[in-house]
């Protein structure tokens, strides 16, 4: 793992994003599925799902009508780098939702954007419009709206987003099934992070070997990461995967960092003894983009503390693990560290955790225990002195 | 159509179901029981509380089991040791959320969480005290239904049945995260907001987070004033329900018993709401006919079909949400409130009592009886009809309070006079009873024959689904009723207020051609009712059903206007139905209410 770290600018980088879907108009959905399958493009949002076989099954299923959405509920602490992709290159994003819906036989699609980017509207909207004309002209059914979020976090998993959208309280479904098979209004749906679409689009146009190529077996090409923290250098960057956390700190760094929050508040924290030997990416820790710098001058325990404030929060409150337990651990590491309850209620605590991360019913509340473990093991001093 | 099979293995031992059951069903068959919260087989699936996990081999997380359907080549541990820790962890946190005063509270012994914090020993709390509410008032506002959050474990057993069975959603969900809780409108006490105290919510909570009003103190205080004459009334669908409260089986006919632990515990006359029941269909009945004629003769413009006002949670419902079709409801009293002002004017004159010193009290299997004797119409005798009700569940309540051994007690019957009553009156427990109860009677009036169904069982009116309909052809009538020569009497039921609105929604829309129409406002009519014992689900609202024609066909009398009480009321206090006297004690008026 010599390699350097690697800009890359498929993202970001002008395209004509017509003629990538006149040509893709010309091929069948099967032979691009089976390019987005072959390129090992995985879903950007974080969990990782196959984008490929995420289309495939959708294709797969016989229905009326069936459903694109775009999820821009980007709502991940830490993370902005959808907001900067729907800015600078929306027709992109567009383009890649109607090869989606082109390839699952979707003539509607939805972009599902975070309450606190309502500000993009009138750009987008003014995207929309010219590209639907341009639909026109290449006689493409596909109509895109936009549905504003309301300010959840958990509506960024994709079934509470659906919920959101159908006019219910943003909270999971019970899976299965599976939004691919029943998701929004009951009909297949697609659901893909921006990154993911544009991704597509590019993969489209390049076919999978360029993307193929970049990254390791599991985490293939490359993804926009949104680097804050105690970094000199904060932004957007689009990076080939395959990079240990130390090449990444080497580049991004303070000379004084350490520790790495991957993905967010529902990511894991990586402490400096562990750069080297951390890769970023499925085979190590995956991120949705977030990478959250800190330096020595911070304390470990307010930053727990915050995340778990945010997931005591955000949790949608409807199953009993993930409402309660976030309370718990919340309350737990504040009793440890006023003395109310011995260091080794921590481990009772990292239990508790345990069963979060597999009797909750959604990503959330399976998650929480990422940051928590990470931060425990790591500075179990910090939390408890 | 039948269904594909799929193959899996329950605690390593094959099994094989329908496609589409959940693990948890399927565990059922191999009578593995997992324990439940959110799950109620009435209502439609949860999967939040997640007690029900279970492992499934080569999947990393837990699924819950009442959610997820099998799978081919499944397999399944019910009780491996992540389960079990798990399943612990899952229990100790709501119970750290949930306001554990279990020796002080009134679901002590009856609560689900108590039952699984005791299956699961749970004994010192290793996690830290979460309950918000303590401090915060039960909401008592309701006459019939008490809201205490700080009991609640958002389980959303009460949401569903509220939005799903009633079409009601007096309760919902609000907010998020640590601050999610069960609500009503804007907050507003329970007694404000759209509610029609129907109490399934009551049935199938967990916890005592929603429980009855209970009026047992205030009974007993009546009981043992010596100046107070104190009368108690019960209703048909108690009967075969009060076992329960003492470990009979759902559906036992307990009538003797229950009067004789009314007797000890000391009420000075044991009644009958049946009495009125039957008392109903003869002033119903004439109300329907009476409506028949004018539009079929007079051709004047009436309100048809009729509908059913027995029940007070569907009374209030069309209040809220069908205040247009209010002339359609009859105007006859539930058989509660005929019983009330019958008691303080008729009776109390023929024993010579005071009517000022009277208290009526009845066993209801029902919570929004509670409400109905607020009403403030419900004042026909002069004083309030009926003072306080009780429900199936608070009537077990008192008998064990008493030290009074019900299950060994021996039958005795109903005082007299409003203690008579026929096997028409005691159907009116189950949905199609009133019903049946009124074509017996209508029937037979008419055409001077009895109704052409064998044993005068009218089958087609019974059963549980949730919308029945029928008609019976009217023909050699007598001259005096000759307009409905050739009638097709068409009559519909409903039962469940979800049932009630696809019948209101098509007369609203003119599509309804019936004549009559039933309506209960709890699932399979009153022995489902709000107040009756818990567990409740459709197996055992079967078997009270059973029990309820069982009984009917055990009493001699089975017309309503064979009463002989009720043909004596007729001669010499009322003397005929919709009459003056009626009309005062008997019928009343509706109050439109607004949707918020």
């Amino acid at each position: 793992m010599e390699k350097k770290i690697k800009k890359v600018d498929l993202i970001f980088g002008k395209v004509d994003h017509l003629d990538i879907l006149k040509n893709a108009f010309q091929r069948t959905r099967d032979e691009i599925i089976l390019d987005v399958i072959d390129s090992g493009l995985r879903g950007r949002g974080g969990a990782g799902f196959p984008t490929g076989l995420k289309w495939k099954f959708a294709k797969n299923e016989e229905a009326d009508q069936k459903y694109v959405i775009c999820n821009a509920d980007e709502g991940e602490p830490g993370t902005f780098k959808d907001r900067e992709i729907l800015t600078q290159v929306p027709e992109k994003v567009l383009a890649g939702m109607a090869l989606c819906g082109y390839c699952i036989g979707a003539s509607e699609g939805y972009i599902y954007l975070r309450a606190e980017y309502n500000f993009l509207l009138p750009s987008l909207y003014k995207a929309i419009d010219e590209f639907h004309e341009h639909l026109k002209a290449l006689k493409f059914d596909f109509t895109i709206r936009i549905c504003s979020g309301s300010g959840a976090y958990v509506c960024g998993e994709e079934t509470a987003l659906m919920e959101s959208m159908e006019g219910k309280r943003g909270e999971p479904r019970n899976k299965p099934p599976f939004p691919t098979s029943e998701g929004y209004l009951g009909k297949p749906t697609s659901v893909n992070n921006v990154e993911t679409l544009v991704f597509a689009l590019m993969i489209g146009q390049e076919g999978p070997t360029k993307f193929k190529e970049m990254g390791t077996f599991d985490s293939r090409g490359s993804k926009v990461f949104s680097v804050s923290g105690d970094t000199p250098t904060p932004g957007i960057y689009e990076l080939e995967l395959g990079m240990t956390l130390e090449q990444f700190v080497e580049e991004f760094g303070d000379g004084d960092t350490k520790a790495v929050q991957v993905g967010g508040a529902s990511g894991f924290c990586v402490a400096r003894k562990d750069f080297k030997s951390t890769l970023i990416g499925f085979e190590g820790i995956p991120t949705g983009g977030s990478m959250m710098l800190f330096n020595s001058s911070r304390s470990m325990y307010n930053i727990l503390n915050d995340y778990l404030e945010f997931m005591e929060e955000e949790s949608c409150g409807q199953c009993s693990p993930c409402r309660v337990g976030c309370q718990q651990l919340l309350k737990g590491i504040e009793a440890v560290k006023k003395g109310i309850k011995s260091p080794s209620y921590l481990e009772d605590l990292q239990k508790l955790s345990d069963t979060m991360r597999i009797a909750s019913k959604c990503g959330l509340g399976q998650s929480v225990p990422n940051p928590f473990n990470s931060i425990i093991n790591n500075f179990r001093e910090e939390i408890i002195y | 159509m039948s269904k594909y099979k799929v193959n899996l293995k329950i605690n390593n031992i094959p099994i094989s179901v329908e496609e589409g059951t959940t693990i948890l069903d399927a565990a059922r068959q191999l009578n593995f029981k997992i324990p439940t919260l959110c799950h109620h087989d009435d209502l439609c699936v949860a999967g939040n509380c997640r007690v029900c996990v279970v492992e499934q081999k080569g999947a990393r997380l837990l699924p819950a089991s009442c959610a997820t359907p099998v799978s081919e080549g499944m397999e399944i541990q019910t009780n491996s040791l992540k389960v079990r820790q798990a399943r612990k962890h899952i229990v100790e946190l709501l119970l750290s959320e949930h306001n554990a005063d279990c020796t002080k509270c009134f679901k002590n012994g009856y609560c689900e969480l108590q039952d699984m914090s005791n299956d699961y020993r749970i004994g010192d709390h290793v996690f830290l005290d979460l309950v918000k509410d303590k401090d915060k008032e039960r909401d008592i506002s309701s006459p019939s239904i008490e809201k205490d959050d700080s009991k609640c474990i958002r389980c959303q057993r009460c949401v569903r049945t509220c939005a799903n069975m009633q079409y009601v959603s007096a309760l919902a969900v609000t907010h998020k995260g640590n601050n999610m809780r069960i609500s009503t409108f804007l907050d507003k006490p329970m007694n404000d907001v759209v509610c029609t105290n129907c109490g399934q919510c009551i049935n199938r909570c967990p916890t005592a987070a929603l429980t009855e009003r209970n009026y047992i103190d205030e009974v007993f205080d009546a009981i043992y004033d010596p100046s107070k004459f104190v009368v108690v009334q019960t209703a048909p669908a108690t009967r075969v329900a009060i076992g329960e409260e003492f470990g009979m089986e759902p559906g036992t006919r307990a009538t003797g018993k229950m009067v004789a632990a009314l007797r000890r515990l000391g009420f000075d006359k044991i009644l009958d709401t049946d009495f009125t029941a039957d008392l109903t269909i003869m002033e119903e009945g004439t109300e329907l006919l009476v409506r028949l004629k004018e539009a079929l003769v007079e051709g004047k413009e009436v309100a048809l079909p009729m509908l059913t006002s027995c029940s007070p949670g569907w009374i209030k419902f069309q209040e809220h949400l069908y205040p247009d079709l209010l002339d359609n409801l009859s105007t006859c009293k539930s058989p509660q409130q005929m019983f009330g002002p019958l008691a303080k004017t008729y009776y109390a004159e023929k024993v010579n009592k005071n009517p000022a010193d009277m208290v009526v009290v009845s066993i209801m299997p029902c919570t929004a009886k509670k409400f109905e004797a607020e009403r403030p119409e419900m004042r026909g005798s002069g004083y309030k009809d009926v003072d306080y009700v009780l429900t199936t569940r608070e009537l077990g309540r008192m008998i064990r309070q008493a030290g009074i051994d019900f299950e060994k007690l021996e039958d005795e019957k109903y005082d007299s006079i409003l203690g008579e009553s026929t096997g028409a009156a005691v159907i009116f427990g189950s949905t199609g009873g009133v019903m049946e109860a009124a074509l017996r009677t209508a029937y037979e009036l008419v055409t001077g024959r009895e109704v052409p169904f064998a044993n005068l069982n009218i089958k087609p009116v019974r059963g549980m689904e949730g919308v029945k309909e029928a008609s019976v052809k009217i023909k050699d009538v007598k001259p005096e009723w000759s307009f409905l020569e050739g009638v097709e009497l068409n009559v519909a039921i409903a039962h469940g207020l979800v049932n009630a609105k696809i019948l209101m929604d098509k007369i609203r829309a003119g599509e309804a051609n019936h004549h009559f129409i039933e309506i209960m406002a709890c699932p399979s009519g009153c022995i489902g009712g709000g107040g009756q014992p818990m567990p409740t689900n459709m197996e055992i609202r079967k078997k009270r059903a059973a029990g309820i024609y069982e009984e009917d066909e055990a009493m001699v009398l089975r017309k309503s206007h064979e009463n002989p009480e009720v043909t004596e009321i007729y001669q010499s206090f009322l003397h005929e139905p919709l009459g003056h006297r009626s009309h005062d004690l008997l019928h009343t008026h509706y109050t439109p209410r607004k949707r918020h």
